[in-house]
């Protein structure tokens, strides 16, 4: 089932919010406005979009930290997620946990985690308390190609694949697992193989900068994990156009690389098809776009006028 | 300041006890809690069919089936992860650790998942969970297999530590373990499984981080938990022949550190000697020297001791792994030294 018109425009204007979002926090980084590391999602936007729609509200949804994306996604508000960038106390972690870890327990957002591959363990935890209890959610677990590389992910994987659990794998292939390319670190480039070694169905070159298939793709994956029959794992392919962190020499790609990517582009591509199939006109675009960038504003406003967490608050929330 | 969960809970007392064996105490606290609460599960490497290596969960398997009992593969990362995840996600798992030698591999997940998932983000997530493991050497099972290094876990604020002694700690412990709302490791000495003591029958619950007088005395106070609490028990009884009257500490938990008791204990006598397992670099008699200096100094008569584990991995040869290991010999010793 495709995505419903009211939901291509939505996904437009989300694409757009995360867009505006990162290139913001990039700014805000510069004037020292965040802190710490920060990871952008600048080019892989159309995969947080597509989960958004594939999924069922109440199914779960974890990642890695490079998690602004796939939280606003989500429906973290705009507010509390820069909020949290700015360490206030109105962020959704109430300023304890930074850009690598925002989480929503009442949207099932199981956060970002900063260890690679950690959080795979966790997704197949999640699942499995859901398939204890006879519930029919799926995890989604986002991750990337770096994470495929490390222990974590074998022992996860292979842990969900004996006891079926009902996680969608979905790996980002952005290319580059920090300035490492995947070619250069993985023994298989098609990452997916080392997933079919677990025995549960794959689908590799998932075109992660087109929406449409990449929501179908996950919603297939989503109704297999949701039949009771186990995992599934997706490889999409995507591009981030930015560093790996804002720390990021780039000294491993070229610039002519980048550019050549952006003619992919996921936004301009959704923008093309909305208008080819006369589902919005330029000037609705535009006025999505306008949307976008004013609730990124109102959303920097929102967490400059924040307060920072009070002194005595370092103590709380350690234990239950 | 360090971080202190309230972790006050015990439960009302019949005062009829029975006797039972270190692991028969906790296997009935284990099959009690998994009768209480549907959303216990164990998993663990040979915890269902096998029935657990140290045979604890035995008979588990056949009684509270597959799903509840879990045989995992041999994936630590996992084990733990896991069991994080679905404590996140509304369960209460009990994931058993074959032995601390393993949880080395799974000290992320220990560290990084379970005791961050809680503050990380800003206290949305509870994690419910306990991850039983085996400690201690004395076994002639090499370097690998003989660590005893609990108090390295309990250096995370997030997590708490518990280290029984006595087969009725172990019930009453484990039981306020399991019903603790957040990451417990719990950790079972292997050479005390077959020693035997009273145990209450009721639903006994002991309070978390409140430690305990083994033995009350006059003259040294001796610190220790575990294994430790037996070697400290018999060096007391050589110290009493030759009229020095000792009081045995059993810290029983090490997050949190109840150093009330040690403070009390300490103003009382003015020696201290701190008996542990491991290495002493680091270790639980550094921190509880630390803390009588810091609390007690005006009380101290002579510098606290410390009895630890030689300096050095642990040898198979029987005689030399002993040589390494603290015993009553080297508790007495140690006490000589400051009365």
């Amino acid at each position: 089932m495709a995505l419903t018109k009211k939901q291509s425009l939505e996904a437009y204007r989300l694409m757009n919010l995360i867009r505006r979002f990162e290139e913001k926090c990039a700014e805000l980084y510069a004037a020292g406005d965040i802190g710490g590391f920060l990871h952008l999602y600048i080019g892989q936007e159309a995969i947080a979009a597509a989960a958004r729609y594939a999924l069922r509200d109440d199914d779960n949804i974890i990642t890695a930290y490079r998690d602004h994306g796939i939280a606003l996604a989500r429906g973290l508000p705009t507010d509390q997620v820069m909020a949290e960038m700015f360490g206030k106390a109105t962020g959704t972690s109430k300023g304890k946990g930074g850009s690598m870890h925002l989480a929503d327990i009442d949207k099932r957002f199981w956060g970002g985690w900063a260890i690679v591959g950690s959080h795979l363990p966790l997704a197949a935890g999640l699942a499995l308390a859901d398939q204890y209890r006879d519930e029919d959610r799926v995890t989604l677990a986002l991750m990337g190609d770096g994470a495929t590389n490390i222990g974590y992910f074998h022992e996860a994987l292979n842990m969900a694949a004996v006891w079926k659990l009902p996680v969608v794998w979905l790996v980002e292939n952005n290319q580059y697992g920090m300035g490492t390319a995947v070619t250069r670190a993985s023994a298989v480039a098609d990452i997916a193989k080392k997933a079919e070694a677990y025995g549960m169905p794959c689908c590799m070159q998932v075109d992660g900068m087109d929406l449409l298939e990449t929501y179908e793709m996950i919603k297939e994956a989503a109704a297999y994990a949701r039949s009771g029959q186990g995992s599934f794992f997706l490889e999409v392919n995507t591009y981030r156009y930015r560093g790996h962190s804002m720390g990021d020499p780039e000294r491993y790609r070229q610039a002519h690389e980048v550019e050549a990517q952006k003619a992919t582009d996921p936004i301009v591509r959704w923008a093309e098809h909305l208008k080819e199939q006369k589902i919005a006109t330029a000037k609705k675009l535009a006025e999505l776009e306008q949307e976008a960038e004013d609730e990124v504003e109102a959303a920097i406003e929102f967490a400059r006028n924040s307060p920072f967490p009070a002194p005595e608050e370092l103590y709380d929330d350690i234990y239950a | 300041m360090t971080s202190t969960p309230d972790v006050a809970q015990a439960s009302a007392q019949s005062g009829e006890t029975v006797t039972k064996t270190f692991r028969e105490a906790i296997t009935d606290a284990l099959w009690e809690e998994m009768e209480r609460d549907e959303s216990i599960f164990i998993m663990g490497e040979e915890v269902g069919v096998w029935g657990g290596t140290y045979a604890v969960t035995r008979g588990f398997h056949d009684h509270f089936g597959e799903k509840r009992v879990r045989d995992t593969p041999i994936a630590e990362q996992a084990i733990v992860g896991a069991a994080v995840g679905a404590a996140m996600n509304g369960l209460r798992p009990i994931a058993e650790i074959m032995t601390i030698n393993f949880a080395f591999l799974a000290l992320d997940a220990l560290v990084n998942l379970a005791a961050k998932a809680r503050y990380m983000f800003g206290g949305q997530f509870k994690v419910p969970m306990v991850v039983r493991t085996t400690t201690g050497g004395g076994r002639q099972l090499g370097a690998t297999h003989s660590h005893s290094p609990e108090h390295i876990f309990a250096h995370f604020p997030g997590l708490l530590v518990v280290v029984p002694s006595t087969p009725a700690d172990a019930k009453g412990l484990l039981k306020a373990a399991i019903r603790n709302d957040n990451p417990v490791l719990f950790v079972e000495h292997s050479t005390l499984y077959q020693t035997r003591g009273e145990v209450p029958v009721d639903d006994y619950v002991l309070p978390l981080g409140k430690a305990d007088i083994k033995r009350e005395g006059t003259d040294v106070t001796l610190v220790s938990c575990a294994k430790m609490v037996q070697v400290s028990l018999e060096a007391a009884k050589e110290l009493e022949k030759e009229g020095i009257s000792a009081e045995v500490v059993d810290l029983r938990s090490l997050r949190p550190l109840d150093t009330d008791l040690v403070m009390e204990s300490f103003r009382k006598t003015n020696r201290c000697v701190v008996v542990e397992e491991s290495h002493a670099l680091y270790g639980i008699g550094a921190e509880v020297a630390a803390r009588i200096q810091e609390q007690a100094f005006d009380w101290m008569d002579a510098p606290v001791q410390r009895v630890a584990t030689e300096d050095v991995p642990l040898p198979y040869s029987r005689d030399l792994e002993q040589s390494a290991l603290p015993d009553a010999q080297k508790v007495v010793n140690a006490v000589k030294q400051i009365i």
